[in-house]
C-alpha cells in the first residue's frame, strides 16, 4: 500500500530539506518546482549545495515509508496508476501524494466533477454562509468539493459538503495527518472519515509560507472549476484562481459588496471575466452547459400555510423577534414552528438568534 | 484559698451553623491579670479591654485579682467580638456581683462598647437557633436584634441595650418587654414584568425557568434588556416558605447583610465579574458565605459571563451540582447551602454586536475565543439559552404583554404539579432532575419521541443535551397542565435552547 518509487520519494525528501531555502525564494516558487532535483538544489541551496548533494546519496527511503505507514498515510507517486491524471496538467506535478482517508475514495472523487471552493480566512458571516451552502449543494449534486481546510471559507465549504454526501478533498500545506490549522482537529477527523485529506509533504514537515502557494496549485489542478467565495486583495485564493486560469479551467467568483475590502479580490476577479456564482446551479451551468444538470431539490416535507408565512417573514428579516412581530402568532407557537423548520432543514440558527433560510 | 468559678453559655458561628461555647471564668488571688484561653482570634484577645471598661463604666467592680477565662470547647477556633457580653457576665458571676444560679439558665450574645452598651454582632438568628437546640430557655441579645432572634419559636428573647440591663435580665429583676412581632411584610417593592415591552421570547423563557427552576442564559447585544429581565425573575418565583425564609435570613445574618426581622423576598445576587472564587462560593478566614450561598433559594445573576475568571466559574461547579459547597479549613470542613437558580447574561461576541446587521467588528478568532470562554462547565448546566434582541419600535409603543402576578400564579400551579409528581424523590422541581430521573419521570407521547429522534439524527441535539431538553419540555407541559409531554413541548424546548452550530463546534 505504501507505493511511491525511489525517485519520487527522494523529491519529497528534497522539498522538505530545502524548505527554508524555498521560503526565501518564494516569489519564483512555481518555476523552481519545475526544475529537476539537481537543478533545484543548484538554484536555491547556495552554500549548502555540496552538503545537500552529499545527503541526497543516502536518503532513508524505507524510513520515510515506515513513517507514513505509522501515520496511516498511503503514498502514491506520479508513476502510479492511481495518481490523479488531472495533476499531470501542472508543469510541476507533485512527486508523491500523501493520503489520509480511504485510498479507494480518491479515484471516485477525482474521476467525476470536482469544484474548488476557496476564499479568505477572515470571512464575513455572509461569506461563510455562501461557502457552506455551495459546499452542501455541490456535494448534493454529486460533485466533489475541494478546498484547503483553512479557517473561514475553506472550513465552511468542507462543513457544507460534510452536511451532504461528504464528498470532499482537503489539500493541506503540511502533512496530511496533521490538521492545519491545528484548531481544525474535529473537521480533519470528519474529512479523514468520510472524504480525503492529501498533501505533497510527508509527516513532520514544517508548514512554511511557500507551502501554502504550493498547495494552492494542487487545489486548482484537482478541480474542474475554481470558485472564490470571498477574497481580499492579497488573498491566497487568488493564486488558486490564477493557476486555474493558467490551466484553462473555468474560474468563478461570488459577488460581494463593492465597498467591502473583504470582497475586493472576488470583485476584481469578476471584473476580469470570472463567472458570476450565485449558487450551485451557476457552477453546474458553467461546468456542464446551461441547464444541462440541475441541483436536485432536497427531499423536504411540505409546509403548512402558517409555516410558509413564517418562512417568508424570516427571508425578509432573519430574526426570531422580527418573525414574531410580523405575525399575530403566540411566541410559543412561533418557536415551535421554528424548531420544526429547523429539524426539517428549512432554516438554520446563526449567531445572535438569527435564522438563515436554506434555499 | 478562695476559688470562684462562673460559667455562661454563648455561641460561635461555624460557617452558618451555631456551635455552643461555654465561657468559664476563674478568679483567684494573685497579681492582677486577665487571660483568655481557648483558640480565640485577635478580636477575642482584645475583648479583655472592652470587658474591663464596660464593667467599670456600668458601675460594677472589676476584680483586681488573677482572672482566667476559658472558651470551651478548646479545639474550636473562635472568632469575632460576640463573646464580650458572655465574658463580662461570667466575670461578674465569678466575682459575686451576680448570683450563679440564674446565670446558668441564659445564653448571651453580643459585643460590648467601652461605655457598657451592648452592640450588634452578625449571626443572631443562627445563635437563637443554637440556643433552642441546646435547650437554653432565655437568650440575651442586643436590642436591635431582638426581633430577629424572636423568629425562633420556644425561646424567651431579651433584647437589652447594655450590660446593666443584661444583668437585670439574668436575675429577672427587670425583663425587657418581649420584642414586637416582625413588622408586617417589609418586603421590598418588586420589579414587575408589566414594565417590559416586547421581548416575548425571553419572557417565555423566564416563565419556564421560574416554573421549573431551570438555569438560564441570556445572550444579546449591550443595552437590549438582559439585566432588566433577570432582575424581574424573583417577582414570578413562588414565595419563600417559612423554613426557607429562616434559612435565607440566617445566612444573610451571618454575613452581616441583614438588618431586621425575616427576609421574605427571594434573594437576588448579582456579583461583579471581578469577584474571586472565594467571594463567589464562600471562603476566607474565618470562612464566610459567598454570593452563591447568599443567593440560596433565590437567583444568582452573573452578568457578562465571559468576563468572569475561569477558576471562579469552575468553582461554581460543585455548588451547582450538589446544592451546597464544602470548604475545608485545617482539619475541618464547613458546609454552606447553595441551592440557587443561575441566570447568566453575555454579549454574543467581544464587541457585542454579532448578529446586528453589519455592526460587529470581531474577527473569527475573536469569536472563537469568546465562545471558548463561554463553553465548558457553566454552559453545560444551562437548560435554557435564549437571545435577547432589541425590541422593534412598534413593540415599544405597544402595551405590556404580561405582568408578574399572572405569571407567578401560573408558575405556582406548575410547581405544585411538579411537587406532586416528584413526591418521594430528592428533587423538588424539574430543574433538579438528574439524567436518570428525567428518564424515569418524564413521560413522552409517541410524537415527542419521534421529534427527539429527528433532532438527534439531524445533529441539533447532543446526547448530553437530551435530558436537558426533556426537563424543559416537562416544565412546558406542566405550565400547560398536561400529564404527558407532547411533540410541541419538545419542539418548544428545542427552540429555547439556541446553541447555534458555531458553538457546538467549539464546545466539543
Amino acid at each position: 500500500m505504501t507505493g511511491a518509487c525511489e525517485r519520487c520519494l527522494s523529491r519529497t525528501w528534497l522539498l522538505r530539506r530545502l524548505a527554508g531555502h524555498l521560503d526565501v525564494a518564494r516569489p519564483r516558487l512555481y518555476s523552481l518546482l519545475e526544475l529537476e532535483d539537481e537543478d533545484l538544489v543548484a538554484a536555491v541551496a547556495g552554500r549548502e549545495r555540496a552538503r545537500i548533494d552529499e545527503e541526497r546519496r543516502s536518503i532513508d527511503l524505507d524510513g520515510m515509508r515506515r513513517e507514513a505507514t505509522k501515520h496511516s498515510l498511503a503514498l502514491i507517486c506520479r508513476c502510479d496508476a492511481l495518481y490523479p491524471a488531472v495533476l499531470h496538467d501542472l508543469a510541476a506535478p507533485p512527486a508523491v501524494l500523501h493520503i489520509a482517508g480511504e485510498l479507494d475514495r480518491l479515484a471516485g472523487f477525482t474521476g467525476g466533477g470536482s469544484v474548488a471552493v476557496v476564499g479568505s480566512r477572515r470571512a464575513s458571516e455572509y461569506g461563510n454562509e455562501v461557502g457552506r451552502s455551495l459546499g452542501r449543494s455541490l456535494a448534493g449534486a454529486g460533485l466533489t468539493v475541494i478546498s484547503g481546510m483553512a479557517r473561514g471559507i475553506d472550513t465552511a465549504a468542507h462543513r457544507g459538503s460534510l452536511e451532504s454526501t461528504g464528498a470532499t478533498i482537503s489539500v493541506l500545506p503540511g502533512a496530511a495527518c496533521e490538521p492545519y490549522p491545528p484548531g481544525n482537529r474535529r473537521l480533519h477527523r470528519s474529512i479523514v472519515a468520510r472524504g480525503v485529506v492529501l498533501s505533497e509533504l510527508g509527516p513532520g514537515a514544517p508548514v512554511r509560507r511557500w507551502c501554502f502557494h504550493a498547495r494552492n496549485r494542487l487545489i486548482a489542478a484537482l478541480s474542474g472549476m475554481t470558485v472564490v467565495v470571498e477574497a481580499g486583495e492579497q488573498s491566497g485564493s487568488l493564486v488558486t484562481a490564477a493557476v486555474a486560469r493558467a490551466l484553462a479551467r473555468p474560474v468563478g467568483a461570488v459577488p460581494g459588496r463593492v465597498t467591502s475590502p473583504a470582497a475586493a479580490g472576488t470583485n476584481a476577479l469578476l471584473a476580469s471575466g470570472a463567472a458570476v456564482i450565485r449558487d450551485a446551479q451557476d457552477v453546474l451551468d458553467q461546468l456542464y452547459g446551461i441547464g444541462a444538470r440541475s441541483v436536485s431539490a432536497a427531499m423536504r416535507p411540505a409546509l403548512s400555510s402558517e409555516q410558509e408565512a413564517l418562512l417568508a417573514a424570516l427571508a425578509d428579516a432573519p430574526s426570531t423577534e422580527a418573525a414574531l412581530a410580523g405575525g399575530s402568532t403566540d411566541a410559543d407557537r412561533a418557536l415551535v414552528m421554528l424548531a420544526e423548520l429547523e429539524l426539517a432543514g428549512w432554516v438554520r440558527r446563526g449567531a445572535g438568534g438569527r435564522f438563515t433560510v436554506i434555499p | 484559698m478562695e476559688v470562684v468559678l462562673a460559667r455562661v453559655t454563648t455561641f460561635t458561628i461555624d460557617g452558618v451553623e451555631p456551635r455552643r461555647v461555654s465561657v468559664e471564668v476563674d478568679i483567684r488571688a494573685g497579681l492582677p491579670a486577665f487571660t483568655i484561653v481557648g483558640l480565640g482570634d485577635t478580636a477575642v484577645r482584645e475583648s479583655r479591654e472592652r470587658v474591663r471598661a464596660a464593667i467599670l463604666n456600668s458601675g460594677f467592680e472589676f476584680p483586681q485579682r488573677r482572672i482566667t477565662a476559658n472558651l470551651a470547647p478548646a479545639y474550636l477556633r473562635k472568632a469575632g467580638p460576640g463573646f464580650d457580653a458572655a465574658l463580662a457576665l461570667a466575670v461578674l458571676g465569678a466575682s459575686d456581683q451576680l448570683p450563679a444560679r440564674p446565670l446558668s439558665a441564659v445564653a448571651v450574645f453580643g459585643e460590648l462598647s467601652l461605655s457598657g452598651g451592648l452592640r450588634d454582632a452578625p449571626g443572631v438568628l443562627a445563635v437563637a437557633e443554637g440556643a433552642r437546640l441546646a435547650g437554653v430557655p432565655r437568650l440575651i441579645v442586643p436590642r436591635e436584634r431582638a426581633r430577629e432572634a424572636a423568629l425562633v419559636d420556644g425561646l424567651q428573647v431579651a433584647g437589652v441595650g447594655g450590660l446593666r440591663d443584661a444583668v437585670d435580665a439574668v436575675t429577672g429583676a427587670r425583663l425587657p418587654p418581649p420584642p414586637a412581632p416582625a413588622a408586617p411584610s417589609t418586603r421590598a417593592e418588586h420589579l414587575d414584568l408589566a414594565e417590559i415591552r416586547g421581548h416575548r421570547v425571553p419572557l417565555l423563557a423566564l416563565e419556564i425557568a421560574a416554573a421549573g427552576g431551570h438555569n438560564l442564559l441570556l445572550e444579546g447585544p449591550p443595552g437590549t434588556g438582559k439585566t432588566m429581565l433577570a432582575r424581574r425573575l424573583p417577582s414570578i418565583l413562588p414565595p419563600l416558605t417559612r423554613p426557607e425564609a429562616l434559612e435565607v435570613t440566617r445566612i444573610h445574618s451571618v454575613a452581616g447583610l441583614h438588618s431586621d426581622g425575616l427576609i421574605e423576598g427571594r434573594p437576588f445576587r448579582a456579583p461583579h465579574h471581578t469577584i474571586s472564587a472565594a467571594g463567589l462560593v464562600g471562603g476566607g478566614s474565618p470562612p464566610r458565605p459567598g454570593e452563591a450561598s447568599l443567593a440560596h433559594h433565590g437567583v444568582l445573576f452573573l452578568d457578562e459571563l465571559s468576563e468572569f475568571q475561569r477558576p471562579t466559574l469552575e468553582a461554581l461547579r460543585q455548588p451547582l451540582e450538589d446544592g451546597r459547597v464544602s470548604i475545608v479549613r485545617g482539619q475541618r470542613s464547613l458546609v454552606f447551602p447553595t441551592r440557587f437558580m443561575l441566570v447568566a447574561a453575555t454579549n454574543p461576541c467581544p464587541c457585542g454586536y454579532a448578529g446586528v446587521g453589519e455592526r460587529c467588528s470581531c474577527g473569527e478568532s475573536d469569536l472563537r475565543r469568546h465562545q471558548r470562554r463561554l463553553s465548558g462547565p457553566l454552559l453545560d448546566r444551562m437548560d435554557l439559552l435564549v437571545t435577547v434582541a432589541r425590541p422593534e419600535e412598534r413593540e415599544l409603543r405597544a402595551g405590556p404583554t404580561t405582568d408578574s402576578a399572572r405569571t407567578a400564579a401560573r408558575v405556582r400551579d406548575a410547581r405544585d404539579r411538579q411537587r406532586a409528581r416528584l413526591a418521594g424523590s430528592p428533587a423538588t422541581c424539574n430543574g433538579e432532575l438528574t439524567a436518570g430521573q428525567a428518564r424515569a419521570f418524564v413521560r413522552l407521547e409517541a410524537e415527542a419521541e419521534a421529534v427527539l429522534g429527528r433532532a438527534y439524527a439531524g445533529g441539533t441535539l447532543s446526547a448530553r443535551g437530551r435530558h436537558r431538553v426533556l426537563r424543559v419540555a416537562r416544565t412546558i407541559a406542566d405550565l400547560a397542565g398536561r400529564s404527558r409531554v407532547d411533540g410541541d413541548d419538545v419542539l418548544l424546548a428545542l427552540s429555547l435552547r439556541q446553541r447555534h452550530s458555531e458553538w457546538e463546534a467549539v464546545a466539543a
